[in-house]
């Protein structure tokens, strides 16, 4: 069965995708929204920003929060100076640094579904009176719920999944900062090969399952 | 109570400039062919579309002057769009409950009820908009714009997209609208008939521009305008129910030019009826003819004339203070030496009973 370390690293994992997946929806929400809402010509340039994590090796991500949050960068040296500890190798700096990597994975789908929605049923609550923070809440939020549920949990899966990111800004620390798939990378190191089949199995069979769900209540998902 | 508008926006491919004041009351159509700028003036109205050269009062409430402008949600006004746009997440009774939650207490001069009763819909509250047929979702929707009581009603086509008999489906609500309930409707189209039926106020837009604007009847028998001329040309004329036949099954129908008479009705004495008379089915005798099978011969006096087409004359007669039109050749107008001020007298085949 599972190890104590091997079940601290999976607390860990559930933490950090349950949080990363919250602040995502949380900030993520209006970020799709003015995407897709907004005619402004350079706003192509701010989709390719939100994009990137998709292509870029999650190391690089990585280095680079490493660099901004370590004690000598700009986010990290005015936490030192304020008198708090460096973000790196902390749980914070994870969920910043998962924030940062699974963003696409919670806008694209949002604001495919904002997209998709039009403008009519705006346009149809203003004119019965719902101002544009109720009509959201009342119209967007309701025609959008496929969306969100594809956005929240390809969020989390992806977060779950994350590696690179995790390993460079997050070190490896047991209790602290080891996640699942490090543990796994671990476990292969040692060549603990059942260790490492129980977490890979476990892995595979959530992430399917997570998958299939949303496949099955929207059959109009595209994977970005 | 009126509505006084003017809009002035320059595309690279079409000017809008409208300068409109038009009665608040009844039912005003804004009417002319596809692309003269006619939705476009609704949605300005509606403050869906902003415009930053605007100027908008309807009654006491202004809603535009320059920079001031009052978001759509803040108008007191409905809205029924050419596709029934009801919103997929609620049941039709949410969807009619959307807009009455939203308006103060004091607002509520039509209730659900009411509005359920007006449209017919009543069998309909608990499903959702998908299992609802073209013609049952627009009634849904004029439901809901109603059941927030508007100060004023828009209506964009809201018949375009049905067929025919879905249309004929509507249609009476539509009329029994404007003798229910007391407010006022700009109503966008571009169907001659649907005019005809339900407008008492017409507003001509031609290319962005208000091209001509008065009462419908009026309207429909100017000869300078487009609409008095071509094969469906023809007058409006109220009147009222004075009294039935039996024995023949006809109907007797007063208005200030003489009497009617129609194929039997049931309608009650005095009620009003809109009647149309086409121009093609309206002849010229200079004396008034006996032994002929025509029932509706009145006196007329010829106001104007033009020419229609090559061969033909539209001419306008007055009938007591309704105008008519009658389509002859120019042949029989020189043979009957028509003029201005002519007394002669009309002999109309055919009537159409609208309402």
């Amino acid at each position: 069965m599972l190890s104590d370390s091997d079940l601290t690293a999976l607390i860990i994992t559930l933490k950090l995708a349950a949080i990363s997946t919250l602040i995502l929806l949380l900030i993520g929400t209006p970020i799709a929204w003015w995407l897709a809402r907004s005619r402004w010509r350079f706003k192509f340039i701010f989709e390719a920003i939100v994009a990137l994590p998709l292509v870029l090796p999650p190391t690089v991500l990585g280095f680079y929060l490493l660099i901004t949050l370590g004690p000598h960068g700009p986010i990290g040296g005015l936490i030192n100076w304020l008198g708090g500890n460096s973000l790196a190798f902390t749980f914070t700096g994870l969920v910043i640094g998962s924030v940062f990597y699974s963003m696409p994975f919670v806008v694209q789908p949002l604001q495919n579904a904002f997209t998709t929605i039009g403008n009519r049923p705006l346009e149809v609550a203003a004119t019965l009176r719902a101002s544009p923070l109720d009509c959201f809440f009342t119209v967007v939020v309701p025609l959008a719920r496929s969306g969100f549920l594809t956005a929240a949990v390809l969020g989390f899966a992806h977060t779950v999944g994350e590696f690179g990111v995790v390993l460079m800004i997050g070190g490896n620390i047991p209790g602290e900062t080891q996640v699942l798939s490090i543990a796994i990378y671990d476990h292969v190191e040692a060549l603990e090969y059942g260790q490492a089949h129980l977490l890979s199995g476990g892995l595979l069979i959530l992430s399917f399952l997570m998958l299939t769900s949303i496949y099955a209540v929207n059959r109009r998902f595209k994977v970005v | 109570m009126t509505i006084q508008a003017r809009f002035k926006v320059a595309w690279p491919d079409f000017d809008l400039d409208i300068d409109l004041n038009i009665p608040a009351r009844g039912i005003t159509a804004i009417f002319g062919p596809s692309g003269c700028g006619k939705t476009t003036l609704l949605r300005k109205i509606a403050g869906l579309d902003y415009c930053e050269q605007g100027y908008l009062k309807i009654g006491d409430m202004l809603w535009q002057e320059g920079k001031y402008f009052v978001p759509t949600h803040q108008r007191a006004l409905a809205y029924v769009f050419q596709e029934a746009s009801l919103f997929s997440h609620l049941s039709i009774r949410g969807n009619l409950e959307y807009g009455i939650k939203r308006i103060p207490q004091s607002e509520h001069k039509v209730s659900i009820d009411k509005a359920i009763e007006l449209l017919g819909i009543g069998h309909l509250l608990e499903r959702k908009p998908e299992q609802l047929s073209g013609g049952e979702r627009q009634r849904v929707a004029i439901a809901r714009a109603l059941a927030v009581s508007p100060k004023i009603l828009l209506m964009d086509e809201p018949l375009s997209a049905l067929d025919h008999s879905r249309k004929q489906e509507i249609m009476p609500y539509l009329e029994s609208l404007h003798a229910e309930l007391d407010i006022p409707v700009l109503y966008v189209s571009h169907s001659p008939d649907e005019v005809a039926r339900l407008a008492d106020h017409l507003v001509l837009l031609e290319h962005g521009k208000v091209r001509a604007s008065g009462p419908i009847t009026e309207m429909l028998t100017h000869l300078d305008l487009p609409l008095a001329h071509g094969d469906n040309a023809g007058a409006l004329v109220q009147a009222n129910i004075s009294g039935h036949d039996e024995k023949y099954d006809l109907t007797y129908l007063d208005f200030s030019g003489g009497r009617i008479t129609v194929a039997g009705n049931d309608l009650p004495i005095e009620h009003p009826v809109r009647l149309r008379i086409a121009a093609r089915d309206v002849s010229l005798t200079l004396e008034q003819q006996t032994g002929t099978s025509i029932l509706n011969i009145f006196p007329v006096v010829v106001a104007e004339l033009t020419p229609e087409g090559t061969a033909q004359m539209m001419v306008r007669v007055q009938a007591g203070d309704v105008s008519l039109l009658s389509r002859v050749t120019r042949k029989s107008a020189a043979v009957l030496d028509l003029n201005p001020g002519k007394s002669l007298y009309a002999q109309v085949k055919s009537v159409a009973l609208l309402s």
